[in-house]
């Protein structure tokens, strides 16, 4: 089925698709630890870290690309020497749009694993302490299960926003088909090109469509995951 | 040394818990207090939950806290079976993984009750594959009971395991307590508000008020004291440990215990069960010559040991000797004047048949275990 759409055009669908999953892989392991962080940590500077990871929320998407260049560019302080040494090009890559989407959905993800932590009784640690679990055991076994409805939904939430992301992504990688023209990066070009409103409504109805269909799963998992705890 | 002693203060000029008391090897002991008196905050020093200022924990010879030797066992390294108030089931899991979660983190050179053992004597095996959230307060409680069991540990610590149950369901779980009690061999401390708790299962008392230990000693010898607050309770009166002798066909069962007989129209169990009775000082009246023409079943022959004064109150506590056991009786000054009463008077103890209406820490006989 090509649904009347060019290669191209499916080639952005695809790309969308790839960078916000990877972008939900990458953010998803630190969000968790950062999560644990705000929640359960007592040290000073945690507002400070707090405020710092709800950043990309509240700062322009562009301000956030411009960042990025700064640091990951191939002469920046860290970009450099991941080129130099490592021979990893972040810029005008799928690599470089997956780390954009991923800095831009974090706070996201943090909110939402957060919360899920909150949820968790602090009580049924200490109870799996007295049982014999030790801190890493304790995690893996009792507060990450019951954790998981909240890391579940920031995953689904980041990936339904990361398939928009734009302003980061043009502004750290460009726009280059087949390698960062993810869809909402297309849409754009459609709109700027003479004749292009035709391509560019069959984006936006596929964006509608995606976003739709993230949310309906999201509510299926949730609904899951809570008879799996035992809360429904 | 008494095997635990602890020193917290909260807050500056707040609540200062310091208290020392010992846990015998066997049977358990019940911490007893209003709400507030420390006794939680006491359980969970010893399973290591908080860590007071000061203190020494020794449980069955292993020194689980010393602060002035800077030991402190972390608690999942302590080996203490806790069972709270909200049972604290992990909801994401069966009851059978609940139950095994402790077993499989046991040390292997340990010793104690196995999982099918542990399953029978609470009797949740048909719960097995059920999550907690499906079941009732009574049963997610004798779960409870049966995750900490299961672990084997070295003692079992109970933070009012019955508060948060109706009384329908704390008549359900107590037997399974009184079982466990009999069968597990280990120290239980039991944390418990309620007088009918400690009547039931406690073998030894350690009366708390305001984070000070007020007395320690035998239940039954702390209930037949008058100088505590124990005994401005309405309930105050002796505990009598009885044994049912025989049923008879009129109903009336005949409780044997040391030194007479009692007749009472509650029915405990088969010949055999093993029980306490609380005999409410207020229930018991006294004559001295012994009475005929009278309703009264237990009329039971004594020896006037002691007359104490209910200070504030016209009312005062005659302590008669029937045989080895002690009675209490709160009679009025009035009483005590008209009638002569002196120590040394043989007198006769009336109890009624009927006033038995709470019955307690039955351990049915061994043969009628099901």
């Amino acid at each position: 089925m090509s649904l009347g759409l060019s290669m191209e055009e499916w080639q952005a669908v695809r790309l969308s698709l790839e960078v916000a999953s990877r972008s939900v892989l990458i953010s998803l392991l630190p969000a968790i630890g950062i999560a644990w962080l705000l929640v359960r940590g007592r040290f000073p500077g945690r507002m400070l870290l707090d405020a710092l990871v709800h950043l990309p929320l509240v700062v322009p998407p562009v301000v956030v690309g411009w960042g990025l260049l700064m640091l990951f560019g191939v002469r920046g302080p860290i970009g450099g020497p991941l080129h130099d040494w490592f021979g990893i090009r972040l810029v005008f890559t799928t690599d470089g749009a997956a780390l954009a989407t991923a800095v831009m959905s974090f706070p996201l993800i943090v909110r939402s694993v957060r919360l899920g932590l909150e949820q968790v009784d602090p009580g049924l640690e200490a109870a799996a302490r007295t049982l014999g679990a030790g801190p890493l055991d304790r995690f893996l076994t009792v507060t990450l299960p019951l954790m998981s409805p909240g890391i579940l939904a920031g995953a689904v939430t980041a990936f339904a926003a990361g398939l928009g992301e734009f302003g980061a992504v043009i502004t750290f990688v460009s726009n280059v088909p087949g390698e960062t023209q993810t869809l909402p990066l297309a849409i754009y070009s459609a709109t700027q090109t003479p004749g292009g409103e035709a391509v560019a409504a069959r984006l936006a109805g596929i964006s509608f469509l995606l976003a739709i269909c993230g949310l309906l799963l999201a509510e299926v998992i949730a609904r899951r995951m809570h008879r799996l705890l035992g809360r429904g | 040394m008494p095997g635990i002693a602890l020193r917290h203060a909260f807050g500056r000029h707040g609540f200062v818990l310091d208290a020392a008391f010992d846990v015998p090897q066997r049977g358990v002991t019940a911490l007893f207090g209003p709400s507030g008196c420390g006794k939680s905050t006491i359980l969970a020093a010893v399973a290591g939950l908080l860590r007071p200022q000061q203190g020494r924990v020794e449980v069955g010879g292993a020194v689980l806290l010393d602060t002035a030797r800077g030991v402190c066992v972390a608690p999942e390294r302590r080996r203490c079976g806790v069972v709270f108030q909200d049972a604290r089931l992990f909801p994401h899991l069966s009851v059978e993984t609940n139950l095994r979660y402790g077993e499989r983190r046991a040390p292997r050179d340990t010793a104690g009750p196995g999982f099918d053992e542990v399953v029978a004597l609470l009797g949740i095996g048909h719960l097995l594959a059920r999550r907690p959230a499906g079941l009732s307060g009574g049963e997610r409680q004798r779960v409870a009971l049966g995750r900490a069991l299961v672990a084997r540990p070295r003692i079992l610590l109970m933070d009012e395991p019955l508060a948060a149950l109706d009384a329908p369901r704390r008549a359900e779980v107590l037997p399974f307590l009184a079982r466990l009690r009999d069968v597990a061999g280990l120290p239980i401390l039991y944390v418990t508000h309620a007088l009918e708790e400690v009547d039931a299962l406690a073998d030894h008392l350690v009366l708390l008020d305001a984070g000070h230990v007020v007395a320690e000693g035998p239940v039954a010898t702390l209930a037949a004291r008058t100088d505590l607050s124990l005994a401005a309770r309405r309930d105050a009166g002796v505990l009598l440990d009885c044994t049912v002798a025989d049923v008879a066909t009129d109903g009336l069962t005949r409780l044997d215990f040391p030194g007479g007989v009692l007749v009472t129209t509650m029915s405990p169990g088969a010949s055999g069960t093993r029980l306490r009775l609380r005999i409410r000082a207020r229930d018991v009246a006294v004559a001295t010559a012994e009475p005929h023409g009278i309703s009264t079943h237990n009329v039971l022959r004594g020896t006037l040991a002691e007359v104490t004064p209910v200070s504030g109150t016209p009312e005062v506590f005659l302590r008669v000797a029937i045989g080895p056991s002690d009675i209490l009786a709160r009679v009025t000054r009035d009483s005590v004047a008209r009638l002569g009463l002196v120590p040394g008077m043989a007198v006769w103890a009336l109890v009624k048949a009927v006033t038995f209406d709470h019955r307690l820490a039955s351990s049915p006989p061994a043969a009628a275990q099901a």
